[in-house]
């Protein structure tokens, strides 16, 4: 055999690998998506804080409940973009949505995520809801790290962003809105753009 | 110079052997759907191809039902991932020369 068949061979094992273990199919558009949904929600809670008369959210108000309901909206638009984006881009990939690979990177996803998600809501009930934006970006960081592995690689660096972010805010949590701000809008908005230009046309 | 030609492996002397081992190396197991989809094969192809593996004991097939469907399953033997270890390192030294 030649030099060339044996590196093309490499590359053929290489790919394989790849392709077996990783889901390539993740859509930047939908990571740009997610931050702006993020950006918009943000706006809507800074709002109706804003009219509430307080500078701060109280637990048992109205609003509170709003808020709750503005971050349920954000999170399921942000799946569900992600779904049907990654859902077209897999097609176009000529893989499936479903598969070995995607399998295993939700569940790497989820086991950090839900994990907070559950702790979050367990602090909240007794009250102790000042560190809420600093967890929630630990916990995501941690969920994208763990994820990683079986996509695009430098999402782990997102994860490593988010989860800094995290504990500096935990150290100024009155900025905590910011914080948020900036992990899960601008954030993503400009990482989701990094994956769209090198990974999706 | 000899010795790294006869670590070159017949046995992954193809592209759909070879590709077989490499989602074996990386997954602890895959059925044949998932490598027919990987690969690109034919039935009929990848079987001869997993037989041939098969018969070197590289891989072991593990068949099963899922609910009433038949599933077929492979994993890389210990023997399997040693021999392609050394096929591969084997091919970079080749290519470093």
């Amino acid at each position: 055999m030649s030099t060339e068949e044996y590196l093309k061979d490499i590359t053929e094992i290489k790919d394989m690998m790849n392709k077996s273990s990783r889901f390539f199919s993740l859509s930047g558009l939908s990571g740009i998506m997610a931050g702006i949904y993020a950006l918009i929600g943000a706006a809507i809670a800074y709002y109706l804080v804003s009219i509430s008369g307080r500078e701060y959210l109280i637990l048992d108000g109205k609003i509170f409940n709003y808020i709750l309901l503005d971050l349920t909206l954000i999170a399921l638009l942000s799946v569900l973009t992600a779904i049907y984006l990654s859902h077209r881009k897999a097609k176009k990939n000529n893989e499936t949505l479903w598969n070995t690979a995607s399998r295993r990177l939700i569940s790497a996803f989820l086991i950090p995520l839900v994990t907070g998600g559950i702790f979050i809501a367990i602090k909240i009930f007794n009250n102790h809801y000042g560190l809420t934006g600093s967890l929630m970006l630990i916990f995501y960081g941690l969920a994208l790290v763990n994820a990683s592995k079986y996509t695009i690689g430098n999402v782990k660096y997102l994860g490593y962003i988010e989860i800094i972010l995290g504990l500096i805010c935990s150290m100024f949590p009155t900025y905590g809105f910011w914080f948020w701000v900036a992990g899960f809008g601008v954030m993503h908005i400009i990482y989701g753009s990094l994956i769209y230009f090198n990974h999706d046309r | 110079m000899k010795n790294i030609i006869g670590n070159i492996n017949k046995a992954f002397d193809h592209r759909i052997r070879l590709g077989i081992m490499s989602v074996l190396m990386v997954n602890e197991h895959a059925d044949f759907k998932m490598l027919k989809e990987l690969l690109g094969a034919t039935d009929g192809n990848l079987a001869s191809h997993t037989k041939a593996l098969e018969k070197e004991e590289y891989i072991v097939v593990e068949k099963s039902f899922i609910g009433r469907k038949p599933n077929t399953r492979y994993s890389a033997t210990k023997k399997g991932r040693e021999a392609f270890k050394k096929h591969v390192e084997a091919i970079e030294k080749l290519l470093k020369q």
